[in-house]
């Protein structure tokens, strides 16, 4: 599961870095939302994936082993909420550049084209 | 409670500002009114810090490692205070007045929730903690750079978004790989327990990754280059609070980060960190030279002396980390400054192009004086408060015997004076252009610029005391033990190194 979840993370970092490196906006934030899930999955899996088990302690379980560590899940909890309000600025930034040049390649609305 | 105020203070505003009736005479009262009662409780809390030692604020009386913590120890508490001021400066400057649309799309309460991100991220005491204050920092100043929709500003802010985001996610990877290998994200906590788990190989891929987010928001070479293609833009005022404030809590959070988790001055990242800083203070000031617009140069002057903050870091001993925290202090109260006397040059000739400009000391020879004060302080003209930082900075790298990294802070210094020479040349001294339009300038575009450098001037004239406060932090973050006690009680210390 660990060596899955390793091997997503990477597949969804080098996506999302190579679609930031293109030129049009809608793949920059493409590759954005990418990177925040690959990051999403990365917290997961280097704190170690627990099989079956919820990340809660209850009466009948106080030992190390019966739960998850409710940490990492917490963390990724704050970090899909942030960045789902983050990718939706970007989008909407985007959209106003769309708006007001008619383009979404960098190259064509940089400051130096008028 | 004391910790948690300069926190809740711009937050209430910020709510407050919500709520009120739009009127924007109202609106800016109340702005500046939040901005002084944060002052005030800041200033009484480095009092206090200075007096007591580190402070610790358990949120809701969660013991440390588990819930979170406010800690502030002098540097923080220093860096804070500079806020503050930095706050009462920009409210103030918007009763000078702001573009409606603007105000009407939330610049007020923004501008609160910027300085209450700034607070935050100086303030906290948990690594996963400081990405959230980061991240709160950063949509407010988003929305801040884009508010308004010329070309320019449209450029700048996606330039700026995409970069800034990026270096989050590598801050979040960093605090994830982390949280793997400790176990903890509570910075005390972290001190303690990394340095045994650590493995050597995952240390350096760590330190990197912690460099390289951090490198970006604090614009050391070679990822600044969001920074001068975008803080030339939006109106001075954002200009100011942005370039005063944001690449500084790069550098703090660089500075907290290595000092705490990654203390052995002879790894290789703080080599990495030295040569970077060298060159970030070469190319910034070089780029300076080449520049037309006083806020592009000004941009380039800043990256460029992010290099004299992170060079104390680089070198590890309580002197050299002394003066860059002197620096820092200095640097945000003067480029702060800069950014608003670019304000007034854009509300007297509407432009901030140095060719367009000129005749400024013939016609209000007044305000050019006081412009020329931190324009000086910046070169490092002694006896002004740059000057007094040089010497701690490149003092202390003397005296760790980096000869050429103290004949490169040297040579950029001039070149600073260079670039500041070529401002007030062809800002004020230069005869203006035909029949420049002359507009009146308000008490209230001037006013927070005579406080900020009254401030400067203070820096110069109790420089012993700043100075002796400034080395007391860096002894202090230097003593990780110390930090790691206060924040965990006594039992934590005996476990630490």
């Amino acid at each position: 599961m660990e060596l899955l979840l390793a091997v997503i993370a990477g597949v969804l970092y080098s996506t999302g870095i190579y679609l930031m490196l293109r030129r049009r906006l809608a793949q920059l934030i493409i590759g954005l939302g990418l990177l925040s899930n690959g990051t999403n999955i990365l917290i997961l899996s280097a704190a170690g994936v627990t099989r079956g088990k919820p990340p809660l302690i209850t009466p009948i379980t106080t030992r190390a082993d019966q739960f998850a560590d409710p940490v990492p899940q917490s963390l990724i909890l704050t970090a899909i909420v942030i960045g789902f309000g983050v990718l939706a600025f970007a989008l909407v930034l985007a959209h106003r550049v769309h708006r007001s040049t008619g383009s979404d390649d960098i190259d064509t609305i940089g400051p130096d084209r008028v | 409670m004391l910790l948690a105020l300069p926190i809740l203070v711009p937050l209430a505003t910020a709510i407050t500002l919500q709520l009120l009736p739009q009127y924007p005479r109202l609106l800016r009262r109340v702005a500046f009114a939040g901005a002084i009662c944060a002052l005030a409780s800041v200033v009484s809390m480095l009092l206090r810090v200075e007096a007591a030692g580190i402070q610790v604020l358990r949120v809701g009386s969660w013991p440390a490692p588990y819930g979170i913590a406010l800690v502030s120890d002098l540097f923080s508490a220093l860096l804070v205070t500079m806020v503050g001021i930095i706050g009462v400066a920009i409210t103030a400057s918007s009763f000078a007045g702001v573009d409606p649309r603007r105000e009407a799309l939330g610049y007020h309460p923004l501008i609160q929730v910027l300085l209450m991100g700034v607070s935050g991220a100086f303030l906290t005491g948990d690594i996963f903690n400081l990405y959230v204050w980061f991240e709160v920092m950063l949509i407010a100043s988003f929305v801040l750079m884009s508010l308004y929709r010329t070309r320019a500003q449209l450029h700048a802010a996606y330039t700026y978004v995409g970069l800034n985001l990026l270096a989050s996610a590598l801050l979040l990877t960093a605090i994830g790989l982390l949280y793997g290998q400790a176990g903890t994200l509570n910075f005390a906590d972290l001190a303690r327990a990394w340095p045994e788990r650590g493995t050597p190989a995952l240390d350096g891929a760590l330190a990197m990754l912690f460099l390289t987010a951090f490198g970006i928001k604090a614009g050391l070479f070679p990822l600044f280059f969001w920074l001068p293609a975008s803080y030339h833009t939006p109106p001075a005022a954002v200009g100011a609070l942005l370039a005063g404030l944001l690449t500084k809590v790069g550098v703090y959070a660089m500075i907290r980060i290595f000092t705490l988790l990654f203390p052995h001055p002879a790894a290789g990242v703080y080599t990495a960190i030295l040569l970077l800083s060298a060159t970030t203070m070469i190319v910034g000031l070089v780029g300076a030279i080449g520049q037309r617009d006083f806020r592009r140069v000004l941009s380039f002057n800043l990256v460029g002396h992010i290099g004299f903050t992170t060079v104390g870091l680089a070198l590890w001993t309580p002197a050299a980390l002394g003066g860059s925290i002197l620096y820092v202090l200095h640097h945000m109260l003067v480029i702060t400054t800069l950014f608003l006397v670019s304000g007034l040059f854009l509300r007297q000739r509407r432009t901030t192009d140095l060719r367009q400009l000129g005749g400024l000391y013939r016609s209000q020879p007044a305000v050019a004086c006081l412009a020329m004060i931190p324009l000086f302080s910046l070169a490092g003209v002694p006896p002004l408060s740059g000057f007094i930082a040089k010497v701690a900075v490149i003092g202390a790298v003397l005296n760790t015997e980096h000869y050429v990294i103290a004949a490169i802070a040297l040579a950029t210094s001039l070149l600073t004076m260079l670039s500041m020479a070529r401002v007030w040349e062809e800002a004020f001294w230069k005869p203006a252009a035909a029949s420049p339009p002359q507009a009146r300038l308000s008490a209230a575009i001037v006013a927070p610029i005579v406080w900020l450098v009254c401030l400067t001037l203070g820096i110069t004239v109790a420089a012993g005391p700043v100075y002796g406060l400034s080395m007391r932090a860096a002894t202090q973050l230097l003593d990780a033990n110390g930090y790691v006690r206060a924040v965990l009680g006594g039992q934590g210390a005996d476990a630490a190194r």
